[in-house]
């Protein structure tokens, strides 16, 4: 772990509803170019800590922090949050492709952010769809709606779309868990390539999941007061195997949750 | 037979005698007026304007153009007002954690509601103090424009809002996550998928000018003349048939004006449903 570049950062990060505590006090290193999955009960705020990243909780009027979320040492809070939102893509859980063609939803992103040249375009979106693997099926329709895809399909299309914008970071968001069995292996085998690329921190309910896929695993339990509070961060193998904390152990062998 | 299925059965044969009734009614009022109106149907009927006078001679041709340009001036207010002020509603204001802007966001929802429910002579009534007496635009298209858009405003407000609130959270998180903003996310997003919606609230709205009368009453006068101008008086088709019908002894082009009104309608509903339909396959 020492050896790790850390990519996101969470310093003493609480967040609050209103007044009520969802996070407390979360320190974590998330690494470059790792996968880092959060697992942990319903209601442990994983998901809330996830959306932490790029700022999304700022669209929930009665939401309050303190502490600090970095982005490669800077504090995001600082940041301008469309750039942020451009470094920090986000892959949510039900497949949210726009009701616009395959290649619009896909170059949505760079036209936001000032690509308007069709063929640099037309480039940018065989290059994400490349990358998210779905190209191959997509490729003699980009111009029928998003919409019109299976499950897996839109999912890896939205991936792609995130991709496009050329972000340092990827976050998703229970990212298989609408999708059957074999979709939910082509996004896993998915995030093994983007690796590569993208630094990648997924919030799952799916332990096996968390097992196959991640390289680091964060658990995250609520205390006495329902707030989330972070159990335990280690290597996905450690964690598996040797847990250092009880409630990590009785959680992982499934004596709750 | 068990008294169940019994039962079921009776209520079944209640529930379609119910629809077929309803469905007669309509049918003979329809029907009715064309029987009597379509006979006086020629093609000087829709060239020539009515000449006055208690014979209620000539046609229709001045009281097409004034519902034409009250269609269009109405909307022109009525339109932008009404879908500014459901993007807001819908998409900017539940972004505040003031306590006033949330509270006098509660008193607009509930005004629209309740201003959707106001008898329409209200709004004339209103609509004859302010624009035709105190602010001197007389009995004109302005005026009666302007009356009519206060009327449905709150029907462009809601159908439009309603329209919003059924396009899917998660676009808007996908775009909002892309690193645009809520403007962008509104323009680009939202409002396309909310198009369907939207296109069919104002339609249905420049229906409601199409068949209102009360509130033209007592705002556009009654001039049976070509309007030349905003300020021009005009009679609208709707207006046209109560005046035949109270004022002339000619019943049978009040039927007749009816008719065209019907088939006007029937038009504007069957565009509607062809907008949509077509917009439902190219989104589906």
């Amino acid at each position: 772990m020492e050896t790790e570049v850390t990519r996101m950062q969470a310093e003493d990060y609480s967040l609050f509803y209103g007044k009520f505590k969802a996070l407390n006090k979360i320190n974590i290193k998330i690494p470059s170019n790792r996968i880092t999955a959060f697992i942990g009960p319903s209601g442990c705020g994983k998901s809330t800590f996830l959306r932490s990243f790029n700022r999304m909780n700022d669209l929930i009027p009665s939401v309050t922090t303190s502490g600090t979320v970095f982005l490669d040492n800077r504090d995001v809070a600082k940041e301008d949050v469309v750039e942020l939102r451009k470094k920090v893509g986000m892959v949510f859980q039900r497949p949210n492709p726009f009701p616009k063609s395959i290649f619009d939803n896909v170059a949505y992103g760079p036209r936001l952010h000032g690509t308007k040249n069709r063929s640099d375009l037309a480039v940018l979106v065989e290059r994400s769809l490349r990358q998210a693997a779905v190209w191959d099926e997509v490729k003699d329709d980009l111009h029928k709606s998003g919409m019109s895809l299976s499950g897996g399909q839109q999912q890896r299309l939205c991936i792609a779309r995130a991709i496009a914008v050329e972000p340092e970071v990827i976050l998703m968001d229970e990212p298989a868990s609408a999708l059957d069995p074999v979709a939910t292996l082509k996004i896993e085998e998915l995030m093994n390539e983007l690796k590569k690329n993208y630094t990648i921190a997924i919030v799952t309910h799916n332990m096996q999941q968390a097992g196959r896929v991640s390289d680091y695993t964060a658990f995250l339990l609520t205390d006495e007061n329902r707030a989330g509070n972070l159990i335990e961060f280690g290597s996905t193998k450690q964690i598996f195997t040797t847990p250092s904390d009880s409630r990590t152990e009785d959680y992982i062998s499934g004596r709750f949750g | 037979m068990n008294k169940r299925s019994r039962t079921q059965i009776a209520a079944f044969g209640m529930f379609w005698l119910a629809g077929i009734v309803a469905v007669l009614i309509m049918a003979f009022v329809v029907g009715y007026i064309m029987v009597k109106g379509l006979p006086g149907i020629t093609p000087e009927f829709f060239t020539t304007s009515p000449r006055g006078g208690l014979s209620g001679d000539g046609g229709i041709y001045s009281t097409i153009v004034t519902t034409f340009y009250m269609i269009v001036v109405t909307l022109a207010f009525a339109a932008p007002l009404g879908v500014g002020a459901a993007i807001y509603l819908s998409e900017y204001s539940g972004n505040t954690d003031k306590r006033i802007i949330r509270k006098l966001v509660s008193i607009a929802r509930f005004g629209v509601e309740t201003l959707s429910g106001v008898p329409s002579i209200i709004f004339g009534l209103f609509g004859y103090a302010l624009f035709v007496t105190a602010m001197h635009f007389g009995f004109s298209i302005l005026s009666a424009s302007l009356a009519g858009a206060c009327l449905i405003i709150p029907v462009i407000i809601r159908t439009t809002e309603e329209a919003l609130k059924s396009v899917p959270a998660g676009y808007r998180e996908g775009s909002l996550a892309l690193g645009a903003n809520r403007w962008e996310t509104t323009w680009k997003v939202v409002l396309p998928a909310a198009f369907r919606g939207i296109s069919t609230g104002i339609l249905l709205s420049a229906g409601r000018i199409v068949s209102e009368t009360a509130i033209f009453f007592v705002t556009l006068g009654g001039s049976y003349r070509v309007p030349h101008s905003l300020m021009s008086g005009g009679r609208s088709m709707a207006l046209h048939v109560y005046y035949l019908a109270m004022e002339t002894r000619a019943f049978d082009k009040a039927m007749s004006t009816a008719a065209v009104l019907v088939a006007l309608i029937v038009v504007m509903n069957l565009t509607i449903n062809v907008i949509t339909s077509k917009i439902a396959t190219k989104q589906g």
